[in-house]
């Protein structure tokens, strides 16, 4: 599975990561009462920077705020058509660095290093009985299936294909969610003949 | 039910959601051949099927998956980064939209499968789901909450609708081939 992360050694990748979580919490709160047009561009310029320091490769990250674009001229467009256009725009350059800020710590941080940052915070959980171990078990899990449901969902697709000369169809979502939940089954079994979330050494 | 099955369970629907957010986009015919893509559905399915705990903990668990930066949304967005986007509402929406759909669902486990279906799709998946989208909407793009509404929320509503269908009819194959299943009605 393709993450975000851009394998490296830069000063964003050696900063450890609950630094880097608890900058951008700060600063997403900080930023609140500065609503002017020049703080705006000034932040965007400033995180945009950041993406430079990491080189090329880097720069070329800041592309991944492109799924976004639409919306922001959606956004624009009815702000100029309610006369303000300026607020507008200081609202798309504040949402355009915060969401670029919040994306350069997750291609800098490894996943792993992102999930032991937040750990602590799950700690409390372990009163309804979500362990560390059963989280993990869980997120690795998610990453596992994720491949294989949409290799399931292919394999449907092309037998669909081969009957109808279609493609897609809605009509692959029931089976596809039959075929899924059969999985679960066996895989749950398997768990559990391996000791279950807890391993062998506990109950 | 074993804590393990539980465990597996959850993980499976966050997978589910996730792959329905990245198969591809589905072309309906009925429907002028608007494409849509499934994420809601899945977190629609997975209160549905689930019930409103582990369905609400699927959906947690999938977002934090995205926040460790992985692609899940649909399209394949992810990290920390969406959560700060003017979306980011919906997101919020999608955990207590699943809990909600698979507590109708289960308030409604003694009717008709196919009502309870529609009923807790369209109040969980569509109308929580967006009340707590436009308001993050309204704020981050500095509009009224009226504006946002139309801007946000109408042009997806008739895809939702469309969603609410096929969840139902996802739910109805499932309570009549795999009635095991559907833990909220069990």
């Amino acid at each position: 599975m393709i993450s975000l992360y851009m394998a490296g050694n830069s000063w964003a990748h050696r900063l450890p990561a609950r630094v880097k979580l608890l900058f951008l919490f700060v600063l997403s709160l900080l930023i609140i009462p500065f609503n002017t047009l020049w703080f705006s561009a000034a932040l965007l310029a400033f995180v945009v920077a950041l993406y430079a320091t990491l080189g090329r490769r880097g720069l070329e990250k800041v592309k991944v705020v492109r799924p976004l674009l639409w919306m922001m001229v959606i956004i624009l467009l009815v702000h100029a058509f309610l006369g303000d256009i300026e607020q507008g725009i200081i609202a798309v350059l504040r949402l355009l660095a915060m969401v670029l800020l919040a994306n350069f710590i997750s291609i800098t941080t490894h996943m792993e290093a992102l999930m032991d940052a937040v750990e602590p915070l799950f700690r409390p959980l372990r009163v309804f009985g979500i362990s560390p171990m059963r989280m993990s078990l869980a997120v690795a899990l998610v990453i596992r299936f994720v491949p294989v449901l949409l290799a399931v969902y292919a394999s449907l697709q092309e037998a669909y294909k081969a009957r109808t000369a279609r493609s897609n169809s809605w009509r692959l979502l029931a089976p596809f969610a039959l075929h899924a939940i059969k999985m679960t089954d066996h895989v749950s079994e398997a768990l559990t003949a391996r000791g279950g979330a807890d391993g062998f050494d506990r109950s | 039910m074993s804590s393990d099955r539980s465990l597996v369970q959850i993980a499976f629907y966050a997978a589910l959601i996730a792959a329905l957010g990245l198969v591809p986009k589905i072309e309906l015919g009925l429907a002028g051949g608007i494409p849509i893509t499934a994420q809601s559905l899945g977190v629609m399915l997975a209160g549905m099927m689930l019930g409103p705990v582990r369905g609400g903990l699927a959906v947690a668990l999938l977002l934090f998956l995205v926040a460790l930066g992985l692609p899940f949304l649909a399209g394949g967005r992810g990290g920390i980064g969406v959560f700060y986007g003017m979306t980011a509402g919906y997101l919020a929406g999608y955990f207590f939209g699943a809990v909600a759909v698979g507590a109708i669902m289960r308030a409604m486990r003694n009717m008709n499968v196919v009502f309870g279906a529609i009923v807790s799709g369209v109040l969980g998946g569509i109308v929580v789901v967006h009340a707590f989208g436009v308001p993050v909407l309204a704020y981050k793009a500095d509009m009224t909450l009226y504006n946002a509404f139309l801007v946000g929320s109408l042009p997806f509503i008739p895809g939702d609708l469309i969603k609410v269908a096929l969840a139902t009819l996802v739910a109805h194959t499932i309570a009549r081939g795999l009635p095991s299943a559907m833990l909220s009605r069990s």
